[in-house]
């Protein structure tokens, strides 16, 4: 009922527009989810950062290649006597929504607020000590030893009023996990190119432009109501039937029929996420298999044969229709450390897989259960259905266990699961944040991805290394001897990087953003 | 007095179990009955079908090792990539419809049927119990079973299968999947039989063979299970018939919002569930063949249960 209404409510909303003003673009966007929270500092989530953007501002951007671009800060550098602390040049002449003027107070607020204690932002900034202003437009960033990458954690850290914030006492970051809410979870005060008219969560978001941005040339879109549509048919019937402009989350299945829909276009491109199965380690045995006396995932030769065994071609062809990029490395290219050779990888060979299963001593294969989110990458349950089919042809006997992402995540995360599915995404653009949560050994600030518990001491020591490593040359190198060594002990089992299809009507163009961020300041009009 | 000698006639045995049916009322109105004699037919069909899918399916789904994905989205009526024929057609694991519906209903009768049971099992008892006993046993039960009935089935059967996933270890989830659910629908089904047969108790136990038994010593166990149930099971037969085909369709619901069984052995809601995302991409087949299974068999045991009602119950009688 109320999806109905809501409907009509978007029909009658978009009727109304068309008779008002020429000039005026509005956008109906529609997506899968809605964002979770508009405390800009509460939930570190794809969803609700990309409908943050539209409201707040980061100090650096990113384009769309990956490179770093200036936003509410000007300039950075490492200060000239001292490595340890960054230097940030602020824009002049920024107001918030409010007509507040935005100054260093608001990125020192704004910095600090993120790494406080419930803040999701935290784990970006763990290295930060103090962050001072030194002048209206110049802020310090004290890190506890040199942090050649920091810039690179700030692109979703946003900006906010210290004002208006202490007015609405919002020192504090909203808990999200306990439940609470505050004062910024509906209300909005950023510099950020639209102005939040009305929030109905779950429903409908609608943003205005701000004529107060400092941007020279003002976005053709003018006005943003942003729906959330949970149901894939319904999303795309909406699209088909008029009623949203831009739908963002397009199954893959309705991709052809979209394309060949007059009045309408899709543009698909890839995404900064990397798909990948992986497994326990150790000698311990599993918990979901009939081995009971050892773990045949520790055995080299069984990680061979089950790299043998995944056909990434016949996934791509039948379960992503064409719409992903097989990979044989668990990064994808847009970060730096990816190499051609890296990701290539060998093309599935049962025979083989087979003779190494008998070598490894498991001519009758062995049972294990493998633990798949069934609502979160595009496709997933379908990718381990057709992986279980692929590991039965080498006698590798496998029980599937599909749980929403709600459910899947502390599965994952509290390392309950011997064989699992997980997704990647990497918004530094660089292999160190890879490393960090998925190779290094699990410790209290590491390995919080490394759902195996692979552990390799000298490794461990080399990624530590990357986070104060200044020389560029020395740093490149370790990154290729850590991907070296994850490949030869096939820590991860990757099968593709994502590839992401945004439909829209035919006169709009909106290109596909690698991070799955897309700005409605980008979007054009014929 | 030579007649006095001669066996029991002939002309007049003792009437068979058979003969005895076929004189039955019920035969009648079974016969009479259109409606009965399809529905009948049809849920036969099916249900011998689902039973005898290891020997009848010409492929067997539940086998990964068998499967080979290039053949996914094979239309109806084709040979696919592997050279199979698929008279209708391959989901998008390169699985037979044909097989993969029958081995589903297999699943899905399996899980009604047990659900069913153990509602039945569990209401007839704590039916039989709160009529005869009534007092404060009788409101106790009662009141809950009142409880359990002001939610829809589904919400309580969600809720069970909730809290049964926190208590089993997430590495032996899935092989307890299928019995999780038939408790968790036999649970949520158990008030309706209750209340039927607490009912029917009370009236029993007024009975003059009640109060016999009662005085000539014999245990209140024994007075409730050999002499009052079988007097109670008629009503208890309807709504079985009908609970079966309501808990395979709960069965459904549950797989299709993706918390029933495991998607490699599909029941028919987790066919419909993967089936229905295809529906614009112009792949019909994989949502539609299921669907029409799971309409069949509901309805056809649903109306068999219908006409049981109306055959036994003597004031419908014409």
């Amino acid at each position: 009922m109320s999806k109905f209404l809501a409907r009509a409510a978007g029909v009658l909303l978009g009727a109304t527009m068309l008779a008002g003003v020429a000039q005026a673009e509005t956008v109906r966007w529609a997506r899968a989810s809605d964002a979770l929270t508009l405390d800009p500092h509460s939930q570190n989530q794809g969803v609700t950062h990309n409908l943050a953007h539209h409201i707040y501002e980061t100090l650096v951007d990113r384009d769309t290649a990956g490179a770093l671009q200036p936003r509410l800060a000007l300039d950075w550098y490492v200060k000239e006597d001292d490595p340890t602390v960054w230097v940030f040049e602020l824009r002049q002449g920024v107001t918030f929504h409010n007509g507040n003027a935005f100054t260093a107070e608001d990125v020192v607020f704004s910095l600090d607020r993120a790494r406080s204690a419930s803040s999701n932002m935290r784990q970006l900034h763990a290295t930060v000590e103090s962050v001072t202003a030194i002048d209206d437009y110049t802020v310090e960033v004290k890190m506890s030893g040199p942090s050649p990458i920091y810039p690179n954690n700030l692109t979703n850290t946003f900006i906010m009023d210290k004002t208006w914030s202490e007015e609405h006492d919002l020192q504090e970051v909203q808990d999200f996990a306990a439940g609470e809410s505050n004062y910024a979870v509906l209300n909005t005060n950023g510099t950020g190119p639209y102005m939040l008219v009305s929030r109905e969560v779950d429903v409908e978001t609608v943003l205005a432009l701000y004529e107060g941005h400092w941007a020279e040339t003002p976005p053709e879109v003018t006005e943003i109501i942003y729906l959330p549509i949970a149901d894939n048919a319904t999303r795309v019937a909406a699209l088909l039937s008029g009623n949203v402009d831009i739908v963002q989350d397009v199954p893959v299945q309705d991709i052809e029929r979209l394309s060949n829909t007059a009045g309408i276009r899709v543009e698909t491109g890839p995404e900064n996420r990397v798909i990948y199965f992986g497994y326990r380690f150790g000698d311990e045995p599993l918990r979901s298999s009939n081995i009971t006396d050892r773990n045949p995932f520790n055995d080299p030769l069984v990680r061979e044969a089950m790299a043998l065994a995944l056909d990434r071609d016949a996934i791509q062809q039948i379960v992503m229709r064409g719409y992903s990029i097989p990979t044989g490395v668990a990064t994808p290219p847009f970060v730096d450390g990816w190499t051609p050779e890296l990701d290539a990888y060998e093309p599935a060979n049962v025979q083989r897989a087979r003779e190494l299963m008998a070598e490894a001593g498991y001519a009758n294969g062995f049972t294990v259960t493998l633990d798949t989110p069934n609502n979160r990458y595009v496709n997933d349950e379908a990718i381990s259905q057709a992986y279980v089919g692929m590991l039965g042809q080498i006698g590798i006997q496998v029980t599937l266990a599909s749980r929403p992402i709600a459910e899947h995540s502390p599965v994952i995360l509290n390392n309950e699961s011997d064989f699992y599915l997980l997704g990647w995404g990497v918004p530094t653009f660089d292999s160190a944040y890879i490393f960090n949560d998925l190779i290094h050994s699990k410790t209290e600030t590491h390995g919080t991805y490394n759902v195996g518990l692979y552990t390799n001491p000298e490794l461990d020591e080399m990624i530590i290394s990357l986070a104060t490593e200044t020389d560029e040359t020395v740093r490149d190198a370790t990154v290729a001897a850590i991907w070296a060594q994850v490949q030869e002990d096939r820590v991860l089992l990757p099968v593709h990087n994502q590839v992401l299809a945004y439909a829209m009507r035919d006169d709009i163009t909106l290109a596909v953003h690698p991070e799955n961020q897309p700005l409605m300041t980008t979007v054009t009009f014929d | 007095m030579t007649d006095a000698v001669e066996p029991a006639p002939q002309s007049a045995p003792q009437p068979t179990r058979f003969q005895r049916f076929a004189r039955s009322d019920l035969l009648w109105s079974y016969l009479r009955s259109p409606v009965a004699i399809v529905s009948s037919i049809v849920a036969t069909v099916l249900i011998l079908a689902a039973i005898l899918a290891p020997w009848l399916a010409p492929y067997t789904p539940f086998d990964p090792a068998t499967l080979n994905l290039m053949d996914g989205f094979t239309p109806p009526d084709s040979t696919s990539f592997a050279g199979h024929y698929f008279l209708l057609g391959a989901d998008n694991q390169g699985r037979d419809m044909l097989s993969t519906i029958m081995y589903g209903s297999r699943l899905s009768l399996f899980v009604g049927f047990s659900a069913t049971v153990l509602a039945a099992g569990l209401g007839v008892g704590l039916g039989l119990i709160a009529g005869y006993l009534g007092g404060f046993v009788d409101a106790a039960i009662m009141r809950i079973a009142d409880i359990q009935l002001s939610f829809p089935a589904i919400l309580i059967a969600l809720l069970i299968f909730g809290i049964a996933r926190g208590l089993i270890p997430p590495a032996q989830q899935q092989n307890a999947a299928v019995w999780v659910l038939i408790i968790a629908i036999g649970l949520a089904n158990w008030a309706q039989f209750a209340r039927t047969v607490r009912g029917a108790t009370l009236v029993e136990r007024r009975r003059e063979y009640v109060a016999a038994a009662r005085i000539m010593g014999v245990r209140p166990i024994s007075i409730l299970f050999r002499h009052v149930l079988p007097n109670v099971l008629g009503p208890v037969l309807v709504i079985a018939t009908i609970g079966l085909a309501l808990a395979i369709i709960e069965e459904a619901t549950l797989s299709y919002l993706g918390v029933g069984v495991p998607p490699t052995q599909p029941s028919l809601g987790t066919l419909i569930r993967t089936g229905q995302q295809f529906m614009f991409s112009g792949e019909w087949w994989i949502v539609l063949f299921p669907a029409v299974a799971l309409v069949l068999l509901a309805l056809s045991v649903n109306l068999l249960g219908d006409w049981l009602r109306d055959a036994l119950n003597p004031k419908l009688r014409r």
